[in-house]
């Protein structure tokens, strides 16, 4: 679906990302992990054409991203940003709704349609009790779902989360991660997620890519991405990497020294 | 609230537009000269209507040629300058933003007063053109010099607007220091703010302006929404934001400078009128600029027959009423923080 060609991104003097090319399959779910600075969040925003990369390309579906216009993006794929400043009180269900942004083109006011589209994101998210709530008032793992929420009004293939978990107590970010698993098993959403927390990626994702000063060190499926010499490699710390006693995916826990 | 929709805006709209009405009259009728209510308002349908126009010549005069189009000049620069102001604070994520405080209307105020030295009347058309020339100016040097690394930083940019603002409040000494003593009084009349040259003439100058400026930014009021978000969140949703505030800084700087040109500075406004629309009718630009414009309208026609009646029949200069009013509701705001979190 997402074909993303020796790119190479860099904001000054030095290069963010390095010639990273990687593949998106329809339905997959992809775990973005590496150390601070490793270009994640830069990566992020290059698959919705936020920033363009100086050198390679993307393909969605075989047509480069520089060659489509931003509404036409926005249909396709949605990013749900580490956090958003809220500076006026606007509802969740105003919030929600500026996710048909894309398709309403000149017009000034959603159609009925796009009212039932937005409710029908909410529900999905379970944040239809909060519609009528001002965004500024609610909490923070139910303003993140009122994102997801708007991301799903736009409809998208490919959903793009940045560190979606951090500031989230375990079981909100249990929550949110079943949400997320839910939306991709059942309703085939592509989705690529940013995280810190090489547990939760492990445990959700079927793909990881691991970042490492802005190149692909490793990908493939969690067993063959987090071994304890990667690991010390990238991070350049020890760690112990056992499985999951219920899962079996491999989970790395922390050794004092 | 519920959701805003046509229907919503076209009421609210309707009804602001009733109360819109009754201060044009309540302005037409009051002032130094008394003018009976009834013959008021005889005088002003019958001038519409046509016919035999009731009242002495000089009542007419009163009521055809000052109050009425000083109070639609009011009308037009109130509505210009909150609508102006509804569009900073959106474009720059910064609810102390208002024309004023960028420095614009002082830019337009130079312009203006250097189209003055030059010796063209306040009636002319290039007035507003000079006028309009210096606030944009004024927009390009504030973004210039409030932008690191490319990208607008609300604070750094509101420091540029104040310090620009200052810079450009020297230039004004400047020219003042400099002027002959007509010149003199004209310039005063600039930065007092004030309608009383209002006529017909004036008012076809700057009702295009206004008019076209507000329904240019109206139709950008889905995208100012998203745009409250950040510059990240537009990008995600589809919008081209460098479009967006690059039609919203232009036609918001030229509502500014063509009612800065007709009369001068006229402070808080921009400010009070955005803050007190969106405590009443919610952030939603879509319903918040037609019920700014209107509100705005209002609020400085009601001013300026207070500037007139106040100490008749001296006139006061209406920026004192506007700050009379503004200084303490901004206070207001401050302690409520209802409509702005990050004061």
């Amino acid at each position: 679906m997402i074909h993303v060609r020796s790119i190479s991104f860099r904001y000054h003097q030095d290069w963010i990302l390095q010639d990273v090319s990687f593949q998106i399959q329809k339905g997959s779910f992809i775990g973005l992990i590496g150390p601070n600075g490793s270009g994640k969040t830069t990566l992020l925003n290059i698959l919705y054409h936020r920033l363009s990369p100086q050198q390679g390309d993307i393909l969605l579906d075989q047509i480069p991203l520089s060659k489509m216009s931003r509404p036409t993006i926005a249909k396709r794929i949605a990013m749900v940003a580490q956090e958003t400043h809220i500076l006026f009180p606007f509802t969740a269900l105003e919030v929600v709704l500026m996710g048909r942004s894309p398709y309403l083109g000149h017009r000034l006011f959603e159609s009925s349609k796009d009212l039932e589209i937005a409710r029908k994101a909410m529900a999905w998210t379970e944040t239809s009790s909060l519609s009528e709530r001002a965004m500024d008032e609610v909490s923070g793992g139910e303003r993140k779902r009122v994102f997801i929420a708007r991301a799903l009004a736009q409809e998208p293939e490919l959903i793009l989360l940045d560190e979606p978990t951090t500031n989230l107590d375990i079981h909100h970010q249990l929550d949110f991660l079943n949400l997320i698993l839910s939306l991709n098993k059942e309703r085939g959403l592509t989705t690529v997620m940013a995280s810190h927390d090489m547990n939760i990626a492990s445990e959700f994702c079927d793909q990881l890519i691991l970042l490492c000063d802005g190149k692909i060190d490793r990908m493939g499926h969690p067993e063959e991405v987090i071994t304890r010499e990667t690991i010390e490699r990238v991070y350049g710390c020890d760690v112990g990497v056992d499985r999951h006693p219920v899962s079996g995916a491999p989970r790395i826990h922390l050794l004092k020294k | 609230m519920t959701l805003v929709t046509p229907k919503k805006v076209i009421l609210i709209s309707a009804l602001l537009t009733v109360l819109l009405l009754g201060v044009i009259l309540l302005a037409v009728t009051l002032g130094s000269v008394r003018v009976p209510f009834r013959l008021s308002i005889q005088i002003l349908i019958q001038s519409i209507v046509g016919g035999r126009i009731s009242g002495t010549d000089t009542e007419q005069a009163i009521i055809l040629s000052l109050r009425f189009p000083r109070a639609i000049l009011a009308g037009l620069v109130g509505a210009g300058l909150s609508v102006s102001g509804v569009v900073f604070q959106a474009l720059l994520r910064n609810p102390l933003a208002d024309p004023y405080i960028l420095g614009v209307s002082s830019g337009a105020a130079v312009g203006a007063i250097v189209a003055l030295l030059l010796g063209w009347s306040t009636a002319s058309l290039g007035l507003p053109l000079v006028s309009f020339l210096g606030a944009l100016m004024t927009v390009v040097l504030v973004l210039t010099f409030g932008r690191q690394d490319g990208k607008i930083h609300p604070n750094t940019l509101l420091l540029a607007g104040v310090i620009i603002g200052s810079f450009l409040s020297a230039v004004i000494m400047f020219f003042i220091s400099i002027s002959q003593r007509e010149e003199l009084r004209t310039i005063i009349f600039w930065l007092m703010g004030d309608f009383s040259l209002a006529n017909p003439q004036t008012l076809l100058t700057v009702f295009p302006y206004v008019l076209g400026g507000c329904v240019v930014v109206y139709l950008q009021a889905r995208y100012l929404n998203v745009i409250l978000f950040g510059e990240e969140n537009a990008l995600q949703l589809g919008i081209h934001v460098e479009r967006l505030r690059l039609i919203s800084y232009l036609f918001a700087s030229l509502i500014t400078a063509a009612s800065v040109s007709v009369c001068g500075l006229i402070g808080f406004v921009g400010l009070i009128v955005p803050h007190g629309s969106r405590l009443i009718f919610g952030p939603d630009h879509r319903l918040l600029i037609p019920a700014s414009a209107l509100i705005g309208a209002s609020f400085l026609i009601a001013s300026d027959t207070l500037a007139r009646i106040l100490l008749a029949p001296v006139e006061l200069p209406v920026g004192v009423i506007t700050a009379a009013f503004g200084g303490p509701f901004f206070i207001y705001l401050l302690r409520t923080r209802k409509t702005m979190k990050v004061l």
